[in-house]
């Protein structure tokens, strides 16, 4: 067996994890944000693992 | 699969993700295939550089870390000044926790040879330790989020940050006198860092900062792994009110919205997508036999895999959200994430071979 089975099988198991979230929570491009944050005038409310929750 | 075919799906993949979730979100998955290319081209990273400088005194990884991570700093602390409204650093408390996190962090990166971007890298390109750590990294994750609180009451100063261009200059000061640090520790022949290194930290230096501008936070990798798995325990059922991360307001709305809307799932999945197109289209990487391991090298690979993603919940990232972004964007935690990790990785290149994860030495 080679490195390419172990690539492919992570590539699918990426694919299915997206696709089961996108049917569990479909995304809706009507909410979605401006094209970029800087400018934007919005705080960041974004994930991140340096910060503690509200 | 073609290279031409591979680039197109995967050009498709991103417009598809800024049509049906946001066209930030799509430039936020191309970043993240930004980042895997280089890491994977240019095979740059950071578990393998400590381990370099630990075993033969060869600082170039480092110093090249050390250079993107003060491009970075210049422009991002003076324009997180700026628009802080906007974007924000990495700023998180040094405390018991943290640094026992960053430690432990430190020796398990070095026994599966892979960080945090490390990991993701790993898996993408077909390594069956990456690939089997992850799964185990994302549940560490998201346990260590489920406790973080607990764990952040141990004791933790107030957090510390260096802001605008004085945080410049003190960052650059701190970055300079480490990089003299390890210079002075190096065998001759290694005091210089190669051009590849070079051309790698310039492109991830610049990508850090488009994911600044385009996300208004740093680059980071862990807290989207612990979601991925806190969404799935939501969907099967587990009552995520008993944590007081998951429970919280924004924690519980991001585990409801959709993982294409989430800026450090998405440029995980470019990078370990990109790390994939890489190894596809270099002839010799796909056709290397897999190795074949003792047991105990499988087990220690799920458990070191699970403590990273537990320890650097505890720490406030890993080597990207902690020590890359923490430093660049001024916290001084970035700068305890690194002293305390560096310290674990010496500890971890012992217990590697120990481990079984290569041949005794």
């Amino acid at each position: 067996m080679t490195r390419r089975t172990t690539a492919r099988l992570g590539m699918v198991l990426l694919f299915m994890l997206v696709i089961a979230d996108i049917i569990a929570a479909p995304p809706n491009p009507h909410k979605q944000p401006s094209i970029i944050a800087l400018g934007s005038g919005a705080a960041s409310s974004g994930g991140f693992c340096g910060a503690l929750p509200e | 699969m073609q290279r031409g075919s591979l680039i197109l799906a995967t050009l498709v993949v991103v417009l598809a993700v800024a049509m049906f979730a946001g066209v930030r979100f799509g430039l936020m998955l191309l970043i993240g295939l930004g980042f895997g290319l280089v890491l994977e081209g240019l095979r740059f990273g950071f578990a393998g550089p400590w381990r370099a400088m630990i075993l033969h005194r060869n600082p170039s990884g480092i110093l090249a870390q050390f250079l993107a991570i003060a491009i970075v700093a210049c422009v991002a602390l003076p324009l997180i000044e700026a628009r802080g409204g906007e974007l924000l650093g990495a700023q998180a408390p040094v405390g018991w926790a943290m640094v026992g996190g960053a430690f432990v962090f430190g020796v398990c990166m070095q026994v599966v040879l892979g960080c945090g971007s490390g990991t993701l890298v790993n898996a993408g390109s077909g390594n069956p330790v990456g690939l089997l750590a992850l799964p185990f990294f994302a549940l560490g994750s998201f346990a260590g989020s489920w406790h973080l609180i607990a764990w952040t009451e141990l004791g933790a100063l107030p957090i510390v940050r260096f802001t605008g261009w004085t945080g410049v200059a003190i960052t650059l000061f701190a970055l300079a006198s480490v990089a003299y640090f390890f210079v002075r520790q190096a065998a001759p022949e290694h005091r210089r860092i190669p051009a590849r290194y070079v051309f790698a930290a310039v492109l991830i230096a610049a990508l850090a900062l488009l994911n600044l501008v385009v996300a208004g936070q740093p680059w980071g990798v862990v807290y989207g792994l612990g979601l991925w798995v806190a969404k799935g325990a939501s969907l099967v059922g587990v009552d995520l009110s008993g944590s007081a991360f998951w429970a919280a307001s924004a924690s519980a709305e991001r585990v409801d919205s959709s993982l294409l809307t989430d800026y450090t799932s998405l440029t995980n999945i470019g990078l370990m997508t990109g790390a994939f197109l890489v190894a596809s289209w270099r002839s010799a990487s796909l056709t290397q036999k897999l190795p074949i391991l003792p047991i105990k090298a499988w087990v220690a690979t799920v458990v070191a895999g699970f403590l990273l993603g537990y320890s650097s919940r505890l720490a406030f990232g890993c080597n990207v959200g902690a020590f890359f972004s923490g430093i660049s964007t001024g916290s001084l935690h970035g700068w305890a994430w690194f002293v305390a990790a560096f310290f674990g990785s010496i500890q971890g290149v012992k217990l590697r071979p120990i481990l079984g994860l290569e041949a005794r030495v």
